[in-house]
């Protein structure tokens, strides 16, 4: 154990907070707000100065760096102070580009990375088909050979950003006549491929946030063999470590979560008094206090589980259970100390906070189905963590 | 930099397990239970042989000088042994009082701290709740009132009681006018003990103490955290071990999706606590301001989870759970005392939104 935060650190801290005195955007740029080449730009620059891409080697256009708890923790900590994201929540920097660094072939890798943690090519996933959800390795999109090229023919759903995305990372099935999980494979496909048809799905966040969710269906659209990842038929344990990511990247900031909850009931009153001094919403958040405070420090032991080559085994399937859940209650105690006026929607007068507890409330309840639900986690957890026995298949009828 | 247990506190970690695995298994508990007091003398002088008791007391009185990680390491095996000892109250938080008042007396128990003879018994319940009239005064240089719920008192040598949020003594459990009454509770691994006192003169009194009471409540709320999470623990491997080996419907009940929901929900609830846990330790010494928000904190946050826990693991059991012979209780029991050892959850929450400015201070 090992925090001592010595002159180094501080000297990192102060120039984060340099940067971001000086540099702060005076508004975050989302996939749906903004404009691109600013969110291109500010990408950027964080890169150069190490404060995304940090420990992505340079050759594939990161910064470069060792890896180093205390200073991820500093970032993060002057980030959330300045209220700006550090980096950019989407799927392909927080899946994709794990997935290339671990499987990518070196032209994948030098051709993709960059421009996806610049923010310039946006991915969406296209894992779901709406006969294949939790059963994700049934699914029936399909790979055939043409020379050098694949045809692709199906549907896909759930797609999140697929309208905004410029590239797409796909599970096909290419091996038809190999067993369920070893006949998938895993291919970065451009979205204006031809042949591709989007129909947006509206979701039950109405107006609120970023949202967009899709289905996307596929018709002879011809993709090159080369855009495998990894190898034919390996799709499926590749997937897996991009899944793998994607519960782990949802280590979302909770303390930073929290502490804007706490501001609320500061400021929030009823009949004139704030809500803070209501000793029954104070201890729900003094509750959540203790989880955010958890989870917070569980972040910082998977993390040097990470720097030390070391397997957190049953610890590290719990996160992406704990962390939705922990964001879903933030929101219910927020909701409920607003009180009727919790319900408030769509920049309506007396809205607080632009929307911004129901956002979050509906937008961690699709994280605890999505990526995997609730239930399939409790699966993993108990399968692969500690390993009870697998259920037992049922009698072919 | 790194948040993690070094090799060290490993080994510790496994040699303090194996010790109790092999010395003082739960059939040995089960005997304890029987005894006046279920603290064995004979327990105690062993762990003492492996530094336990002097862990937190400096090296100058013989000690280890360990830090609260270390000795909370040791609190959790002690836990998930269901180990009755008075590691709480000896070696946790009364070296940590006496420490941080100087003089040659504090110097001298502190050695006899360490080398196991001496065994401090602490009574600090009325700082946090005062049931029953308790409470001590301090009269002409004696000492009068009630204190309750004292922790370890009936084989101790010495108590140190806390006469109010500034002040402590320290009292020979053998002095006159001083009555110490057992009183049991479900948890049969923690002694526990009502003490009257009539006109007893102290060893000493230490005023100004507000700091070192402060600091020994901190510990001993890691301390018990780490204590009831190592018991959690415990329930839940065994659980998970009953799931494998039970069967019905023909099927091993670890293969029902309820089940092993069960067991996912109690160790997805472990991780995170022992993440917290520590950090509330670690923060003790490296941080110490931030140390009794992060006491608060972790202790309420064990009892709750632990609450479940106990409830939920003992279910996996079915009617066998509810049963002595089975032993299970005695965890579910020793998780279920701690929650008001130094604090319920309620009383903790409220403080650490006052130590926050979110309440007005008590
Ligand atoms: C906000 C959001 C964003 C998403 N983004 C994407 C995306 O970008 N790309 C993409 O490909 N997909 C995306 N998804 C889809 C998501 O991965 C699936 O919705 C999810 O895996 C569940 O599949 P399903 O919807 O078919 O539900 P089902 O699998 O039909 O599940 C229905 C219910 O049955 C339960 N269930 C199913 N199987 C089991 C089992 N074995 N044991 C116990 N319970 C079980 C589930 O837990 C759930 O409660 C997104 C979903 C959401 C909500």
């Amino acid at each position: 154990m090992d925090l001592e935060f010595d002159a180094r650190y501080d000297a990192f801290r102060r120039e984060v907070r340099d940067f971001l005195a000086e540099h702060r955007p005076r508004r975050a740029f989302g996939l749906a707000e903004g404009r691109n080449e600013d969110r291109v730009a500010w990408l950027s620059l964080q890169i150069e100065h190490g404060y995304w891409a940090r420990t992505i080697p340079k050759e594939y256009g990161g910064y470069g760096a060792e890896p180093d708890l205390l200073e991820t923790v500093i970032m993060d900590e002057e980030f959330n102070k300045a209220g700006v994201p550090r980096g950019m929540m989407a799927q392909g920097p927080s899946m994709l580009v794990p997935t290339l660094l671990s499987h990518g072939s070196e032209e994948q890798r030098r051709r993709w990375i960059g421009p996806t943690m610049r923010g310039e090519v946006i991915w969406c996933q296209g894992y779901s088909e709406p006969g294949s959800g939790s059963d994700l390795a049934s699914l029936q999109t399909s790979a055939t050979g043409d020379g050098e090229d694949f045809l692709i023919n199906g549907q896909k759903i759930w797609t999140s950003t697929a309208d905004k995305a410029q590239m797409c990372f796909i599970l096909v099935r290419t091996e038809p006549e190999a067993r369920k999980h070893e006949g998938i494979s895993y291919l970065l496909l451009p979205m204006d491929t031809p042949g591709i048809e989007i129909q947006p799905l509206r979701t039950m966040s109405g107006s609120i946030g970023e949202n967009s969710f899709n289905q996307v269906f596929f018709t002879d659209v011809r993709v090159p063999k080369a855009n495998v990842v990894g190898k034919r038929g390996e799709g499926w344990k590749i997937a897996n470590t991009t899944l793998k990511h994607e519960r782990s990247s949802l280590n979302a900031n909770a303390e930073g979560t929290w502490m804007r909850l706490a501001r609320l009931m500061q400021k929030e009153t009823i009949a004139g008094v704030p809500a803070m001094a209501s000793p029954i919403y104070r201890d729900r958040l003094m509750r959540l206090h203790a989880r955010a405070l958890s989870m917070k420090h569980h972040g910082m032991r998977m993390l040097t589980c990470n720097l030390r080559g070391e397997s957190p085994g049953v610890a590290g399937l719990i996160v992406k259970l704990q962390n939705c859940q922990l964001n879903f209650d933030m929101a219910a105690l927020a909701i409920d100390v607003m009180g009727e006026l919790g319900a408030l929607y769509d920049h309506t007068k007396y809205e607080r906070e632009h929307g911004y507890w129901q956002a979050h409330s509906i937008f961690s309840l699709g994280l605890i189905i999505g990526g995997g639900t609730a239930q399939i986690q409790k699966n993993i957890i108990a399968e692969r963590g500690l390993g009870l026995p697998r259920e037992p298949k049922p009698a072919a009828t | 930099m790194d948040f993690g247990l070094s090799e060290d506190q490993l080994l510790l970690e496994d040699t303090i397990r194996g010790f109790l695995a092999d010395q003082v298994p739960i059939e040995r508990v089960r005997e304890l239970r029987e005894q006046d007091c279920p603290n064995d003398r004979a327990v105690w002088r062993a762990l003492a042989e492996l530094g336990v008791t002097g862990i937190l007391v400096p090296e100058a009185q013989g000690g280890s000088e360990l830090a609260l990680l270390d000795a909370s390491l040791v609190s959790q095996a002690l836990g998930h042994a269901v180990t009755p000892t008075p590691f709480l109250s000896s070696a946790v938080m009364a070296p940590i009082a006496l420490e941080a008042v100087s003089g040659k007396a504090a110097e001298d128990w502190l050695a006899g701290i360490a080398s196991g003879e001496l065994v401090v018994a602490v009574a600090v319940t009325e700082l946090s709740s005062v049931r029953e009239e308790a409470g001590l005064r301090l009269q002409g240089g004696r000492l009068q009132g009630k204190a309750m719920m004292a922790i370890d008192a009936c084989g101790a040598d010495l108590l140190l009681l806390a006469i109010d949020p500034g002040r402590f003594a320290v009292v020979k459990s053998d002095a006159p006018g001083l009555e110490t009454t057992r009183l049991a509770t479900i948890d049969a691994t923690r002694c526990t003990a009502e003490l009257l006192l009539e006109g007893v003169t102290p060893e000493a009194v230490f005023e100004d103490a507000g700091h070192a009471i402060g600091r020994m409540l901190d510990a001993g709320r890691v301390a018990l955290a780490a204590d009831a999470l190592g018991a959690c623990e415990s329930m839940v491997e065994q659980a998970v071990a009953y799931a494998k080996e039970r069967k019905q419907f023909d099927r091993l009940i670890g293969s029902f999706q309820a089940v092993k929901h069960m067991c996912s929900e109690m160790i997805a609830e472990v991780e995170p606590a022992r993440s917290l846990l520590w950090y509330a330790a670690h923060s003790f010494d490296a941080s110490p301001d931030e140390a009794p928000l992060m006491s608060c904190h972790v202790l309420a946050h064990v009892s709750e989870i632990g609450r479940e826990i106990a409830s939920v693991a003992t279910q996996v059991h079915g009617g066998i759970g509810w049963t002595d012979e089975q032993n299970l209780h005695f965890w579910f029991k020793r998780i279920a005392n701690a929650r008001h050892l130094l604090g319920g959850p309620e009383y903790l929450r409220n403080r650490a939104a006052e130590l926050q400015g979110f309440a007005p201070a008590a």
